[in-house]
């Protein structure tokens, strides 16, 4: 059963389209991250789901009921956004109580909703402060709560954690999903710019771009198999690296070498044959990129050009031809500057991209 | 390297302060010029209502009171000649609280209601509907006084205390409602989606989430609201109706009338009776005024 279904959305502000057409059916239980850059409608297909925002065209089904015209609170849905959002005003136990109680409910059904909200989320102690007294984590986390105390099945979070110095955010980043799986039959919808929140969270990520989905796909697919050149330029960190030559038979060519593409699974048959002699783009992720004799597919000889250490590993930086591409090696690195090595890959894992199209071959 | 390192010659620490440097000398001399220059006239006045008028002819304005005597004073509350009426400046006094009251409390809550339905409820035309009520703001008060007259007379309110301050609200609702508006800008739209989420409705979301956050500019809105009605005195000529004169023209009617001896100590008593209402609301509350106008300048 699909619990959120959005079919042909449209979102225009005047004559500016940030939204056409976009479906996206989202399964009950299910972790969804819709991520991409500042203003590629993420953030507005979030506030359509809640309901804050006007549609121009399409329908949003919440567990199978049509909600297209229906008020937030009638939704079903709990929200947690960037600032927080907590009422000043209120305590933390105004916070929680003030959606159930605006619901209607009996006294003793809204403090045992605390109570349970509160345990869940370690805050009993804090019920009696002001938000102003609280720090950025509990403050969070008091913003979670109060979507969760709705009792409802589908929650939306707008980029939660951005507010978060690294460390909280990789905190609650943890507990983000933990709370995910302790509550039974809840689907989730997260926007982020984060890639790695992304890739941590997510059941399944939505890349987008514009305002379109470029990509849908579990976060082992995304990352090993993206789509387009869009997705594999903005997955992974270090990024990809591309190298711009030609197919010609079963081979990748490039000035200054040459991989032998027979590993490589196309994403239809014969479309590397189709494409013989067009130019196109190899992708190799750093950590693909073998330096020194052992690895499987060799591409060429290069010069060792930068090395830039970062703790746990080190990204070294590898001339080709006209071509620059880097190779994550280990923190204690013993390439030298100008240094000549034997470059080689793991085509398998390597994306190969046509060049007019950007889709994946 | 670790022990004793040696410090160079010359300034070490914080630079002295020299109590009495040109520009501190310079900069207190202004400041002195500037408060003797804005207290002197208070001053006379205050000395010159504290005399009998033998004293007062001998022309000293400035010489303190040598026998103080607070008769002026109560002649100007009970008794000073406000035209035909000899029952001094307290009758003005209650009709400029009948007419400041409503006046205030109408005012701002329309304003306020429709600065928070402009800021957080946008309909269709409502940017062009801001524009017309800021437009308003500066249309010449003089162009509108007799369509005014013409309108509370078909109302029937002309000539009454309910007139005068309907006068007030509508002149009010420009400037009230811009300031409204730009202070619920200021607070986060997401607090206000989230209330949505919340299950709070339009009034909801105002009474329980806004109201509470934005005690600041409710204090300025009244200030403004306080010490223009107060200060008022075309308004109140013209629509309030002879009976109720506000305060401010009974004054005028005192000070500038042409019979008798001018009893300047009643006057100057008199003044100082009608200003004091906005004074006092300027003490009590410059605090938060002070923070109310730079809210939205500094978010917290």
């Amino acid at each position: 059963m699909a619990s959120i279904s959005i079919r042909k959305l449209c979102v225009n502000y005047g004559a500016v389209k940030v939204l056409e057409d976009l479906n996206l059916d989202i399964e009950a239980g299910e972790f969804i991250v819709l991520l991409g850059p500042s203003g590629c409608g993420k953030s507005t297909l979030l506030n359509c789901i809640a309901g804050l925002l006007d549609i121009n065209g399409g329908q949003i089904l919440i567990k199978d009921r049509n909600v297209t015209w229906l008020e937030p609170k009638d939704r079903g849905i709990g929200m947690v956004f960037q600032s927080y959002a907590l009422y000043p005003q209120m305590t933390v136990r105004g916070n929680l109580s003030f959606g159930i109680k605006n619901a209607g409910l009996p006294k003793e059904e809204v403090d045992q909703r605390i109570d349970k909200t509160a345990k869940l989320l370690h805050i009993e102690e804090l019920l009696e402060r002001k938000p102003a007294a609280l720090s950025g984590g509990q403050r969070q986390r008091v913003a979670i709560g109060r979507a969760l105390v709705r009792d409802v099945d589908v929650f939306l979070f707008d980029e939660p954690l951005s507010n978060l110095d690294a460390k909280l955010r990789a905190e609650l980043r943890v507990e983000i999903k933990r709370l995910h799986q302790q509550l039974e039959s809840n689907t989730m919808v997260y926007v982020t710019h984060d890639q790695i929140e992304a890739l941590t969270l997510a059941d399944r990520i939505a890349v987008m771009k514009n305002g379109i989905i470029q990509q849908l796909a579990d976060p082992h697919e995304i990352y090993n198999r993206p789509t387009n050149l869009y997705v594999a330029s903005f997955i992974g960190s270090p990024s990809m690296n591309f190298i711009r030559g030609k197919i010609e038979g079963n081979a990748f060519s490039f000035e200054g070498g040459q991989a032998k593409l027979d590993s490589y699974q196309a994403e239809q048959d014969g479309a590397l044959a189709g494409n013989n002699g067009k130019e196109a783009l190899l992708g190799l992720r750093p950590e693909h990129v073998v330096l020194g004799d052992g690895g499987r597919d060799s591409i060429g000889r290069g010069k060792v050009d930068i090395i830039e250490p970062m703790g746990s590993d080190s990204l070294v930086w590898i001339n080709i031809g006209d071509a620059s591409i880097s190779s994550r090696q280990e923190g204690a690195t013993d390439f030298k500057k100008g240094q000549e090595v034997e470059v080689s890959a793991d085509i398998s894992l390597a994306s190969v991209f046509a060049k007019d199209s950007e889709q994946r071959l | 390297m670790a022990e004793a390192l040696a410090l160079a010659p010359g300034p070490v620490g914080p630079r002295p302060k020299r109590p009495f440097a040109p520009r501190t000398i310079m900069l207190y001399s202004i400041l002195l010029v500037a408060a003797v220059y804005y207290l002197m006239p208070l001053y006379v006045m205050i000395a010159t209502s504290l005399k009998g008028m033998p004293e007062v002819r001998l022309g000293n304005i400035f010489s303190p009171p040598v026998d103080i005597t607070f008769a002026p004073w109560v002649k100007a509350w009970d008794e000073a000649c406000t035209g035909l009426y000899c029952e001094g400046l307290k009758v003005g006094f209650w009709n400029s609280v009948q007419i400041l009251v409503p006046g205030v409390v109408i005012s701002i809550a329309i304003a306020s209601v429709n600065g928070y339905a402009l800021s957080y409820w946008r309909f269709k035309g409502s940017e062009a509907f801001f524009t017309i009520l800021l437009f308003g703001a500066f249309i010449p008060y003089q162009v509108m006084i007799y369509p005014l007259v013409i309108l509370l007379r078909e109302l029937g309110l002309f000539g009454s205390l309910a007139g005068v301050t309907m006068v007030h609200t509508i002149f009010g609702m420009p400037i009230l409602t811009l300031l409204f508006r730009n202070y619920f800008a200021s607070i986060p739209v997401e607090l206000f989606k989230a209330a949505r989420v919340d299950g709070a409705g339009f009034w909801g979301i105002f009474l329980k989430i806004m109201v509470p956050m934005s005690l600041p500019i409710f204090v300025v809105a009244t200030i403004i609201q306080v010490t223009g009605i107060w200060n008022d005195f075309l308004f109140g000529v013209i629509y309030a109706g002879t009976k109720n004169f506000p305060m401010t023209v009974q004054l005028n009617n005192i000070v500038n009338s042409t019979q008798g001896v001018k009893e300047y100590n009643v006057n100057m008593a008199a003044t100082i009776l009608t200003g004091l209402v906005p004074l006092v609301v300027y003490f009590v509350s410059g605090k938060l005024f002070v923070r109310g106008m730079v809210a939205g300048a500094v978010k917290g």
